[in-house]
């Protein structure tokens, strides 16, 4: 029963997997499939593995997919430009091919009443799987422990960057300020903090300057790319309004509405 | 218990179509982590079917493995991403010239 639930769920989610078009959600649709596959572990008389699958699988492997995502950037989408003409059609079809051949032969195949974990798993299967890794695979663990610590150290040594220029210190942070003032005019003080208005003082609301255009530099660059900053002209409607509703004529005030270039 | 190893199948070849059809090194990634879960299934599926802890031990050992092989496909993809600002396949051909 467990089966038919998760089985559709987990083909839809990593048939998700090949159609989605940022990564993330792949990651998302990832995680998915591996929860079904733990509990059909545990529906498979295997509890060891359905905890290793959760803590191993979608706990470490997975969030390092996320970690990796998050530092190469999650916009990082696949391109659909095809290198080798026809490439995507054929795999398709070569796939399908593959999975159909390989669905119809095993349907074919009666496996007969299985036998069942119980006389396996006397005594706990935690502890008899530890009875067998520790005796008749206790070699293949030890060559285990060894790759796992040459992983750990090529990670090491594929992640490290050699600095080859010197760290800079706050002096020198501050000198590099000074001579951008000095060359460009460029301001020496922090950035200007966004808009702190009676309707909004949201971080996506940019200050006004003193000549009323809206500042750039007062909201935060990713929210400009995003183009959820709020423009000038909406701001200057919420202060038409108040204004509206205190009384005052908004025409007869002199509030220059600049469009906005974004 | 033929339908575990069906299901285990249907995963592995979309796994399968994954690697051949998307570009980006790390969805590619993800559809071989998807083909050796689906591998594991298979190998528990026919632990349950034999009476047998030995499929266990092995789909442990390929989780093992495959732990060792992210930490090391990521951190290459890493590399790459840092010296070429992308992360498609498609983009790290220069050993082809």
């Amino acid at each position: 029963m467990t089966f038919w639930i998760l089985a559709p769920i987990m083909v839809a989610a990593a048939l998700g997997i090949l159609f989605v078009r940022k990564a993330v959600h792949a990651a998302l649709l990832l995680a998915v499939v591996m929860m079904g596959l733990a509990v059909l572990y545990a529906v498979l008389e295997a509890p060891f593995l359905f905890a290793v699958q959760i803590i191993v699988y979608t706990g470490a492997i997975l969030m390092l997919f996320l970690f990796v995502l998050m530092l190469v950037g999650v916009d990082a989408s696949d391109s659909v430009v095809e290198t080798i003409k026809g490439q995507r059609a054929l795999a398709t079809i070569l796939g399908l091919i593959l999975g159909l051949v390989l669905v119809t032969g095993l349907s074919q195949v009666t496996l007969g009443t299985a036998v069942g974990l119980e006389e396996a798993n006397t005594g706990g299967n935690i502890e008899q799987l530890a009875n067998i890794l520790f005796s008749r695979y206790v070699f293949a663990f030890e060559a285990t422990s060894a790759l796992l610590i040459t992983a750990a150290v090529g990670a090491m040594v594929l992640a490290h960057r050699e600095r080859l220029t010197p760290k800079a210190t706050q002096a020198s942070m501050a000198a590099q300020r000074m001579r951008d003032y000095a060359e460009s005019g460029k301001h020496l003080g922090p950035l200007a903090a966004p808009g702190v208005y009676a309707r909004h003082n949201a971080v996506d609301t940019p200050a006004l300057l003193p000549d009323g255009t809206p500042s750039e530099s007062s909201v935060s660059r990713v929210l400009a790319a995003r183009g959820v900053v709020r423009s000038a002209p909406a701001l200057a409607d919420d202060i038409d309004e108040v204004q509206r509703q205190l009384g005052h004529d908004p025409a007869t005030q002199d509030v220059p509405v600049e469009e906005d270039p974004r | 218990m033929t339908q575990y190893v069906v299901l285990s199948a249907i995963l592995f070849t979309i796994g399968c179509i994954g690697v051949l059809t998307r570009r980006n090194a790390i969805v590619v990634f993800m559809c071989i982590e998807l083909m050796l879960n689906a591998c594991n299934l298979a190998l528990v599926a026919f632990a349950k079917q034999h009476g047998n802890l030995d499929g266990q031990i092995a789909a442990f050992f390929v989780m093992v493995v495959a732990a060792a092989e992210v930490v090391i496909g990521l951190a290459i993809i890493m590399t790459i991403f840092r010296t070429r600002r992308s992360a498609s396949v498609d983009d790290a051909s220069l050993l082809k010239y």
